[in-house]
């Protein structure tokens, strides 16, 4: 066991666990957010996607010893049900989920991307959610909250 | 196979209910006290008899004491937006803002027992003149009477408005619902005579209300099953079999023992699971533990699966047959004969299945994202040998399930962890667990021949199928139909074989095994969709190596996919437009109508298949069309797809879907495209790429690199959906309609297209481009 600072939506946080332990247990077990989710373990499905410092990762698939001091933000940390950051305000106007377990995956790949190249193309943003799945297929409303916010960010 | 009893017969078929209610908390519906009750007897929905007595109005509806309105419901939330839509109705019925109605789901303490929700029933079960319908409409004439009484003034003079009951032309003699019986009971029975309000005069039902759950889900603000945390929770791993039917010689629980936070290792018979304080550890020590399995039985070698299903001993079923199939062929101008294939295929749910277990002394409580909230708390009693009324499942949201996904297994797997343990335990799959034994979607194997006549009309058209089956639902009594109940040594249902006896009674064609173009005609009563009166449909269900169960439109997918192609390769044979040819074999209007409005949506133009331009080379491009009254009678849709084919690398790029569909009275438009949409896309993705393999020992499909679903990035079609509203029939469902008829548009687009026509599920681009030459 070993004891990890990070930040985590704007607080700080201490953990003690085994350095080999994956962000995701950290934030779902220790932490007990629900934004950032379990879906594959593998790093191949999006479900757990946060993003620390400008970069979307896979939480399930990096380990705490790669983190200490990390700035971390889950989909909670970017607006509120009240106050929702705008590409969620976007899902929500388009009515755009299902069962909804893939959305961190979906929203913060692309807040991610759109803060890194405000001017992403739509083949670009396409690129980005090529790993990215949601099994209830509401790729259709999706990518029209994405575009929705892309085009409000290029403005 | 016996054609499986249809999901609606099952449901028609209703015994004697034992009434037994007392009043329980003051907002707590009827629930009898926890004693035994559990003897036989069968209530309304093919389920046992349970202590939430559904003929009581309490059973289904409170006002609470601020005036709002508790709704209690056996039908629940699977991301198909009926949470959504039953708040909507209880709204609707009792005129109170959509904010300040509150819907309980799928408790076994609280709610009826409505079974399942599956099988496209929660609209047709709850949105026409029964169960939360009648409760809703039968709570709202009980209102009017008690402000009758109040105002002194007869009902008719009463308007209901924003939980209140004002004398119609006079705003200020008003009494509100809290006021009426806010905190108290009704303590009536729910009232046959009780009139749901016109669909002309509604104002929430019908209109696109936005999902209750959208910003909490959108804001990481939602709890599901995934984060439930109980006070003392452990967590646990399962370890699975390395094989199909592998057996457990040994344990060795030493391999373990240094492990961090190792608490248990549990087994029991063939099922092996640790429990441990943090769940990474519970992932550590389950990969560690050092079990002795005996191997099991050797798989079929996937390259022969068809083949072999033909070889299996079967049982056989009939759901139509005319007795002059062969003649009637023999005499035919022209047959066409062909072979469709169609593979196993997973729900393959976003999140892995996930439970929490409290299964302590004599009492368990289970929360579960079962689609079956009862019949689980009748599994996890006989798993643990509790009373099955000590037992409590209570919904709560997972994952999209699609059908019956990992969620049983897993809610069984807590609860032997759990009892081992004497504490809470949570436990969610990994994803190789989910996917290696979760009860796949049918294969299938359907040979067909059409007979046509001189001018090019079908005269008889004969269908046999194969399609293997083990397990299912747990149902009440039958944990061993999924993972868990089997390794701890309960039975999976099987197949017995057994030869075919004639049909009888009425066609329900709930298997959609009788193609839409024939008569359907058992004796003197003919139930299909079409006019084809030679008609012949077998079907023989072998012993899957796998365990089976429903998935979205199981079985009427596989079978529409099949007919929709087969009906193609017919109208191109004889040259006929695709649409014409299907009007033409048809008599059921509503699905003539979907048809005709797919088709003019889409702008079709009229013209036998394939198109004329295409060499064999660059880009084709091809449109094709399907349908399916689905289920026989719940949901009429067509779609037309739109493609393009690379030729020479035979990848199909689909850019455009045109879905009409006729549901019955909409209760929320924009959920129904939601629903569409959805199930055009998942139904694509099944169609490109989905397809469960194994080697000769064990499931090689665990991941998503090995399971093939179209991601965000793959270039989504235009969808277009077009919503036709009869408020004058019956509410149908409409989750698993689009689905079905997805592969046959396509492979229909991909004849248009080039001439080619893939007869084999999924559509690869290897497929097409060894079928390309």
């Amino acid at each position: 066991m070993s004891a990890f600072t990070l930040t985590v939506n704007g607080e700080r946080h201490t953990v003690d666990v085994d350095p080999t332990t994956p962000l995701l247990y950290v934030l779902s077990d220790d932490l007990a957010l629900r934004g950032p989710k379990f879906g594959c373990g593998l790093g191949q499905c999006g479900s757990c996607t946060v993003i620390v410092g400008q970069r979307a990762i896979r939480s399930c698939v990096t380990p705490m010893s790669t983190l200490n001091g990390a700035d971390v933000t889950t989909l909670e940390g970017l607006g509120t049900v009240e106050r929702p950051h705008p590409l969620q305000k976007a899902f929500i106007d388009e009515q755009a989920a299902q069962c909804g377990f893939c959305l961190s995956g979906v929203i913060m790949t692309t807040v991610a991307l759109l803060n890194q190249n405000p001017r992403a193309t739509t083949p670009q943003i396409q690129e980005s959610l090529s790993t990215v799945l949601c099994r209830c297929f509401v790729h259709t409303r999706m990518l029209r909250a994405i575009t929705r916010y892309a085009e409000e960010k290029r403005a | 196979m016996t054609p499986p009893l249809s999901r609606r017969d099952f449901l028609r078929t209703s015994g004697a209910l034992v009434v037994s209610f007392s009043s329980a908390g003051a907002l707590a519906p009827f629930v009898f006290p926890s004693t035994s009750l559990s003897a036989g007897g069968q209530g309304q929905f093919g389920t046992r008899v349970s202590h939430v007595d559904p003929r009581q109005l309490d059973s289904w509806i409170a006002v609470n004491a601020d005036g709002t309105v508790t709704g209690y419901t056996g039908k629940c939330e699977l991301g198909q937006g009926m949470l959504t839509a039953q708040t909507q109705l209880v709204a609707e019925e009792l005129s109170v803002p959509v904010e300040r109605v509150h819907i309980v789901q799928c408790d076994t303490d609280v709610t009826p027992d409505q079974g399942t929700t599956s099988g496209s029933q929660s609209t047709p079960t709850n949105f026409n003149e029964a169960n939360l319908a009648l409760a809703a409409a039968t709570a709202r004439e009980a209102l009017l009477n008690l402000a009758s009484t109040r105002l002194g003034v007869p009902v008719n003079r009463l308007s209901a408005d924003n939980g209140a009951i004002s004398i119609s032309g006079d705003a200020a003699k008003r009494v509100t619902y809290g006021e009426l019986i806010g905190g108290r009971k009704f303590a009536l029975t729910l009232s046959r005579t009780a009139r749901r309000k016109p669909a002309a005069q509604w104002t929430v039902l019908g209109k696109p209300v936005p999902r209750v759950d959208m910003a909490a889900l959108a804001t990481g603000r939602f709890e599901f099953v995934h984060n439930v945390r109980v006070p003392g929770m452990l967590h646990g791993q399962v370890v699975r079999p390395p094989s199909v039917g592998a057996t457990v010689g040994g344990v060795d629980d030493t391999s373990v023992r240094g492990l961090p936070g190792v608490v248990e290792v549990v087994v029991r018979k063939n099922f092996v699971g640790v429990v441990t304080e943090k769940p990474w550890q519970a992932l550590q020590a389950a990969r560690a533990l050092k079990v002795q399995w005996a191997a099991g039985s050797k798989l079929p070698a996937q390259r022969d699966l068809y083949d072999w299903m033909r070889r299996q001993p079967s049982r056989d079923g009939l759901v139509v047959d005319s007795g002059d199939v062969d003649r009637t062929l023999n005499g035919a101008r022209t047959v066409l004969k062909a072979t469709y294939l169609h593979p196993y295929q997973m729900h393959a749910s976003m999140g892995t299945s996930c439970a929490v277990a409290d299964v302590r002394g004599d009492h368990a409580t289970v929360w579960s994202p079962t689609q079956s909230a009862y019949p689980t708390r009748s599994g996890v009693a006989l798993l643990t040998g509790l009373p099955l009324d000590n037992v409590r499942v209570v919904f709560t949201r997972g994952s999209g399930c699609y059908g019956i996904n990992g969620a049983d297994t897993v809610s069984f797997d807590a609860a032997l962890l759990s009892q081992a343990v004497g504490k809470p335990v949570r436990i969610q799959l990994t994803r190789k667990d989910e996917m290696a034994w979760e009860n796949y979607g049918l294969a299938y194997v359907i040979d067909q021949r059409i007979g046509l006549d001189a001018n090019g009309a079908i005269i008889a058209w004969d269908y046999d199928a194969w399609l293997p089956s083990l397990g299912g639902r747990p149902g009440y009594d039958a944990p061993g139909n999924v993972i868990t109940g089997s390794l701890v040594g309960f039975e999976p249902a099987g197949v017995s074989p057994r030869a075919t006896t004639p049909p009888s009674g009425t066609l329900r064609n709930g298997s959609n095994a009788a193609p839409s173009y024939v008569a359907g005609c058992i004796g003197t009563s003919c139930a299909g969709a079409g006019t084809v009166k030679s008609e012949r449909v077998r079907t023989h269900t072998i012993r899957s190596p796998f365990f089976t169960g429903p998935l979205r439109s199981p079985s009427r997918l596989q079978n529409t996919f099949a007919h929709e192609c087969f009906l193609d390769e017919a109208a191109a044979s004889v040259k006929a437009d695709p649409i014409e040819y299907r009007l033409r074999h048809l008599r059921d209007e509503r699905l003539m109508e979907v048809i005709r409005a797919a088709g003019k949506a889409a702008n079709w133009e009229a013209r036998p298949s394939p198109q004329s331009r295409n060499t064999r080379s660059g880009v084709a491009r091809g449109r094709g069309v399907s349908a399916v009254a689905y289920e026989g009678d719940n949901g009429y849709v067509a779609m037309v797809a739109e493609i393009a084919v690379d030729q020479a690398t035979g990848r199909i790029t689909v850019t455009r879907l045109v879905v009409a569909q006729d549901c019955g009275p909409i209760s929320n438009p924009d959920g129904m495209k939601n629903q569409i949409e959805g199930g055009a896309l998942q139904g694509l993705s099944r169609a490109l790429g989905e397809e469960v393999t194994w080697d000769d020992q064990q499931v090689t499909s665990i991941d998503w690199r090995t399971y093939h679903s179209l991601t965000l990035g793959f270039g989504v079609p235009v969808i277009e959906s077009v919503l036709i509203n009869r408020t004058d029939v019956e509410a149908t469902g409409a989750g698993e309609t689009a689905i079905t008829i997805v592969a046959p548009a396509i492979g229909n687009a991909i004849f248009d297209a080039t001439g080619v026509r893939l007869r084999q599920v999924p559509f690869t681009a290897e497929r097409l481009r060894a079928a390309l030459g």
